[in-house]
């Protein structure tokens, strides 16, 4: 069986995040920050530009080594890139891994299969489903450098539809995104709470989203 | 053992997945890490044909340099060969991981559930595919200027087959280690190069020794060797490196 003991402790299932501080030069970013979010809840990142949003949401995925504190999922300290947070986050920035050479259809193929998402999953039908829900489909076979950046968005958005992972991490998911792929992202990650996931957002925007959401304005200190 | 996965249309119920079911097996993170990047140098064709052209035109020069002196010529064709090979993979380094690292896919490859060290071993592998296969391809034509007899073609070949993925797996350090550094690709000659020197040493050699009549054997062993422990252990490297690149 596939079931590890990793998967055997999930019982409650709890992002926990304690004591985070993060300092870049002089400027303290946030200190002593902790929070924690169960399955079907999102947190929303709010706070002014250089507020420590995204620094924060690197140091979730384990890509920045904060000043002090952890994280723990279930209880259990979850190491930076180890195996248990790589299949528990998902991350997506500002530079959303696009490339210019390949079609819609391809950097959507090519983006989830780094995500580790099963052959069996990648079905033409599932993934044709999915670009015709962001409004991609007659474009698929145009090269992304044609593509607006609004259609390079989309092109996440179906990412968001058939990844498999649970903690989804997303730094202004919406820009760029016209106010109709505004509602459809709100309605993916509604979607994704719904199904017992859950997300950090850091975003401008207020979104309609349902269940349990609670913000954390970010302020840097001095 | 495993069930397939949701396959229904529309959104899968991601929530559900917990973190350790599902199965990935790293020989598959390899394949899917080549294809990938295979596709995207073949989309970008122009990158791949100037280094090989790079190497045609150094390793032609030479014959039209010193003149039709067939032994001096003939001498000096392993050493005008592999060093011409050096400076053409070192063209192509920079391309590596220097687009992944903008676009933000370097990030997706280390939250990947693959392991990260695979993931850059499948982007060796295919660095060596599109920048090194080539050249030992290409290098018989080279060396028939040079005069070089059938028997030491074969040698050469096989010296570059041997020693060119080694020049990639030791580039992939250097490159990943420069990334994001201003001037990072004359830094990455800089690092590289002297660890390329062995390399050179053994692949020109096995070339010379055959044509000195000798047994080439153990200098083609010795690449094999670098070969397999570069294989094992510069993976690991390369992730450390671009971990630390990202920090």
């Amino acid at each position: 069986m596939a079931s590890s003991a990793v998967a055997r402790d999930l019982g409650a299932d709890e992002f926990r995040a304690e004591g985070l501080s993060l300092s870049r030069g002089p400027r303290g970013l946030f200190k002593d920050l902790s929070f924690q979010l169960r399955r079907g809840e999102a947190l929303i990142l709010r706070g002014a530009n250089g507020s420590g949003k995204t620094s924060l949401l690197r140091v979730l995925a384990g890509f920045t080594t904060p000043d002090a504190g952890a994280l723990f999922w279930n209880q259990q300290c979850l190491k930076p890139l180890a195996i248990t947070s790589r299949r528990l986050l998902f991350y997506v920035a500002h530079a959303n891994a696009i490339k210019d050479e390949l079609s819609a259809l391809e950097n959507l193929q090519d983006a989830l299969r780094i995500d580790g998402v099963a052959s069996a999953a990648l079905s033409p039908a599932t993934i044709l489903h999915a670009l015709d829900r962001v409004g991609l489909l007659s474009q698929r076979h145009l090269l992304a450098r044609k593509l607006s950046q609004g259609q390079k968005r989309r092109i996440g958005l179906a990412r968001l539809m058939l990844v498999d992972k649970p903690f989804w991490l997303l730094d202004e998911p919406t820009n760029a995104l016209d106010a109709e792929g505004v509602e459809l992202f709100a309605g993916i990650v509604n979607r994704h709470l719904a199904g017992g996931g859950m997300a950090c957002i850091a975003s401008h925007l207020t979104m309609p989203l349902q269940g349990t959401s609670s913000e954390l304005k970010l302020r840097a200190s001095a | 053992m495993k069930s397939a996965p949701d396959v229904a249309l529309g959104p899968v119920q991601s929530g559900k997945g917990d973190p350790g079911e599902a199965e990935v097996a790293p020989e598959q993170g390899f394949m899917r890490a080549i294809a990938r990047d295979t596709r995207l140098a073949f989309r970008s064709k122009g990158e791949v044909i100037q280094a090989l052209v790079f190497f045609v035109v150094v390793v032609s020069l030479f014959p039209l340099a010193i003149g039709p002196e067939t032994a001096l010529l003939k001498r000096i064709a392993p050493g005008v060969v592999w060093v011409a090979a050096l400076l053409s993979v070192l063209l192509t380094l920079p391309r590596l991981f220097a687009s992944d690292y903008q676009d933000g896919t370097l990030e997706q490859l280390m939250l990947s559930p693959f392991p990260l060290p695979v993931m850059v071993a499948g982007k060796m592998g295919a660095h060596w595919l599109v920048s090194g296969l080539p050249l030992a391809l290409i290098a018989p034509l080279l060396g028939l200027q040079f005069g070089l007899d059938s028997r030491e073609l074969g040698v050469l070949v096989a010296s570059l087959i041997l020693g060119t993925p080694i020049l990639s797996m030791l580039g992939a350090i250097g490159a990943a280690l420069t990334l994001g550094v201003r001037g990072g690709s004359i830094l990455v000659a800089l690092l590289i190069l002297p660890l390329y020197i062995p390399v050179l040493i053994f692949g020109a050699g096995a070339v010379e020794t055959v044509a000195a009549g000798l047994d080439y054997g153990a200098n083609l062993s010795l690449l094999g060797a670098g070969l397999l422990i570069g294989g094992l252990t510069t993976p690991f490297a390369v992730a450390a490196a671009v971990k630390i690149s990202l920090d």
